[in-house]
């Protein structure tokens, strides 16, 4: 990549926080937050709307005072040296800032000045990048939402960041779009790129190499998913199944069958009233439907035959019941969901 | 038990000048099923919706000789013919749900009971009901435009839901929408579609009054919705609401993390139905067949895995890969990398078959269109 040498960043350690902190007025919006970020990492941030992550974002950038606590950002004090962190980050909103009355060409140049880039030629090598060649006479309102995003990117990358903060970058967008989106992300990184990314899905969480959780201010946890999976996860996930006794057909076998087709005298789904049961159960933490089954968390100290007798004596007997891995949701329910 | 299907389109088309949005599709829904509808962006399935709800006409179907004709039936009734009764059976939330941002949320409900042409008499009583099980009873005076984007969102299911429609249509309900808000959208549709199917509405408020005292989530709600309960169990029989069938839903989603969360899972593709089934049944012809590999370098990784000829297709997951295998290659798969990997200086951490998801199964079929 003709970039390679600006992209290359000279500093190994690319974000380090130490004890970030954000009031407004009497509300702890960022409550000391230590973290650090290493060059080519691609690193998530999972929370709830007002957990803190926006708000984490624009003090790395330079555009909000920490109340408290410091952070350094591509080897610059975000405080003191906010112009030189924004000179080489690049910020794309959920919000793509785009112009909707202006072509893609037109977008890109204006975001391009903005930047002080002047050359052609990195226009043209932008747009290439981002497969948005020859639609440069094309009205941005006149494009699809993954096309939107990647001229987003595009005008967020145009200056050559070494970093590149993502707010949820494809809400809304189709697994194939995103899929195409998160290899130009992959593309950027291999070049030198490190990327900051906030989402609301845990499709996009699997993508990024570590994955932090925002609540209340506070990060939780931040390590990699198969970690977070493995270690974070302050408690076990069970996979419940319903099973319908059918002695007729069967000769007496019990055979399970797609629950939503066989119902109780009464009418109630019987994935709901495992469901009741589950959520009454004083060993269970959460329980939630997932297709045809249900999944279950509950602390660490149950076993199978603790949650069969707790179930039993909700009058539930006929389920089938599955210690399974727990996915990136249940871990992040876990601790940001309480 | 009598198969009821509550959403029957059989044959439909619609084209927008030459984009044919909609082509020769036919999807069945029963009562008590929450169907999700996948696909790529300009699939169909928002134009699908509106077909559904009679605020699109479909290109007149061909009944030529040999040719079915076009049917869409909700609840039994045509929406072309019988519009104003297909349109009573069904609830409708849009992408882009418009509400009034200086309406409180009351007036707001208010206002769509009475477009739907509701009396006072028939909307009051009910509409606490509702707001007490989307958990919004305490903000009924908060202008709309106060409410936070997810509160927003179950005021627009509340909106859909004050007729006590029969079927639900969503197109991408939660998109935007943070995931705890999102698991308690959820639980309000499980509960709403797996309630009963004869009882009165009563018996899903005192589930859901049970299913809060449970939840941590929604504490706060617990109150409410054990007054709404109690309030619904006062009544008399012939006012219960969902009367004789459980709620249908069909929505659509980007995210196939939901998508695993429907009964059934239809797939999109320019304009026409793919495939369907239950997410078990759509992710079987790829078990076995998925495998995740971590390790480094994983750039070396990456190259090897797509350098073999059993493997269809690597994605890049942070700090793993998933390879999509060729039917009946999976052993062999194994033993290659097994080998290959540490003869080229690169280190395996964890090469094991793992369980495949929808999003494998959605990158499979659309590969296998292009």
């Amino acid at each position: 990549m003709s970039d390679q040498a600006v992209y290359q960043g000279e500093h190994q350690t690319v974000i380090q926080t130490e004890g970030l902190t954000r009031r407004f007025g009497d509300f702890l919006a960022v409550d000391h937050v230590t973290f650090s970020v290493e060059a080519g990492e691609v690193v998530g941030y999972l929370g709830p709307n007002g957990s803190g992550k926006t708000t984490t974002i624009r003090m790395l950038l330079g555009l909000l005072r920490p109340s408290e606590g410091s952070a350094r950002v591509l080897g610059y004090d975000v405080v003191r040296q906010s112009e030189q962190v924004r000179a080489r980050s690049g910020y794309m909103s959920q919000k793509f800032a785009l112009y909707h009355d202006l072509t893609v060409g037109e977008n890109l140049a204006f975001y391009a000045g903005v930047y002080g880039i002047r050359e052609r030629a990195r226009l043209t090598e932008v747009l290439e990048l981002v497969e948005l060649s020859g639609q440069e006479r094309q009205r941005v309102s006149d494009l699809s939402v993954g096309w939107r995003q990647r001229l987003a990117l595009a005008t967020a990358i145009v200056h050559r960041p070494q970093l590149l903060f993502l707010d949820e970058p494809t809400s809304g967008v189709d697994p194939a779009a995103r899929r195409a989106f998160w290899d130009l992300i992959y593309t950027l990184v291999a070049g030198g790129v490190t990327a900051l990314v906030t989402t609301h899905y845990m499709d996009e969480a699997e993508y990024c190499g570590r994955v932090g959780v925002m609540r209340d201010g506070r990060l939780l946890a931040l390590d990699t998913p198969s970690a977070l999976k493995q270690h974070a996860m302050p408690g076990l996930a069970w996979d419940v199944f319903t099973i319908v006794k059918n002695t007729i057909r069967d000769g007496g076998r019990a055979a399970e069958v797609s629950s939503a087709e066989h119902d109780s005298a009464d009418g109630v789904s019987p994935l709901l009233v495992v469901l009741n049961a589950l959520q009454q159960c004083p060993c269970v933490l959460r329980a939630g439907l997932v297709s045809d089954h249900l999944r279950a968390i509950t602390p660490l100290d149950v076993d199978e035959g603790i949650l069969r007798q707790r179930l039993a004596e909700a009058g539930i007997t006929d389920v089938r019941l599955e210690q399974v891995e727990p996915t990136l949701e249940d871990v992040f329910l876990a601790l940001a969901g309480a | 038990m009598m198969m009821m299907f509550v959403i029957e389109a059989s044959h439909l088309s619609k084209s927008f000048g030459p984009t044919r949005a909609v082509v020769d599709l036919s999807l069945h829904v029963q009562a008590g099923e929450i169907y999700g509808l996948v696909g790529p962006d300009g699939a169909g399935k928002t134009t699908f919706m509106r077909l559904l709800c009679g605020a699109l006409l479909p290109d007149s179907g061909r009944s030529e000789a040999g040719q079915p004709g076009t049917t869409i039936k909700v609840g039994g009734y045509d929406v072309g013919k019988q519009t104003e009764q297909a349109r009573a059976m069904l609830g409708y939330l849009p992408q882009r749900f418009s509400l009034y941002e200086d309406l409180t949320v009351l007036e707001n409900i208010r206002f769509f009971a009475e477009v739907r042409g509701l009396s006072s008499a028939e909307w009051r009583p009910r509409c606490m009901d509702i707001l007490g099980f989307v958990g919004l009873a305490e903000f009924v005076d908060r202008r709309a435009g106060q409410l936070s984007g997810g509160m927003k969102q179950k005021l627009g299911l509340a909106a859909a839901l004050v007729h006590q429609p029969q079927i639900l249509l969503l197109d991408e309900p939660t998109t935007g929408v943070d995931p705890v808000t999102r698991q308690d959208f959820w639980q309000l549709i499980i509960r709403l579609v797996g309630g009963p199917s004869t009882s009165s509405r009563s018996t899903i408020l005192r589930q859901a009054q049970d299913a809060y005292s449970g939840s941590t989530i929604l504490r706060q709600a617990q109150d409410v919705a054990q007054d709404v309960a109690q309030d619904a169990y006062g009544r008399t029989e012939h006012d219960s609401g969902w009367n004789g069938q459980r709620p249908a839903v069909l929505m659509s989603t980007p995210y196939m993390d939901e998508a695993a969360r429907c009964t059934r899972v239809g797939f999109m593709q320019r304009g026409r139905l793919m495939v369907e089934g239950t997410p078990a049944e759509l992710c079987a012809p790829l078990n076995g067949r998925v495998m995740e590999l971590a390790g480094r370098p994983q750039l070396l990784l990456r190259r090897l895995a797509e350098a073999d000829e059993g493997v269809q297709n690597v994605q890049m997951f942070g700090d793993r890969l998933h390879l999509r295998i060729r039917q009946g290659q999976s052993e062999a798969v194994l033993a290659r990398l097994q080998e290959l990997i540490p003869r080229q200086g690169g280190q395996i951490v964890r090469l094991r078959p793992i369980a495949p998801q929808l999003e494998d199964v959605f990158m499979s079929l659309l590969e296998r269109e292009a």
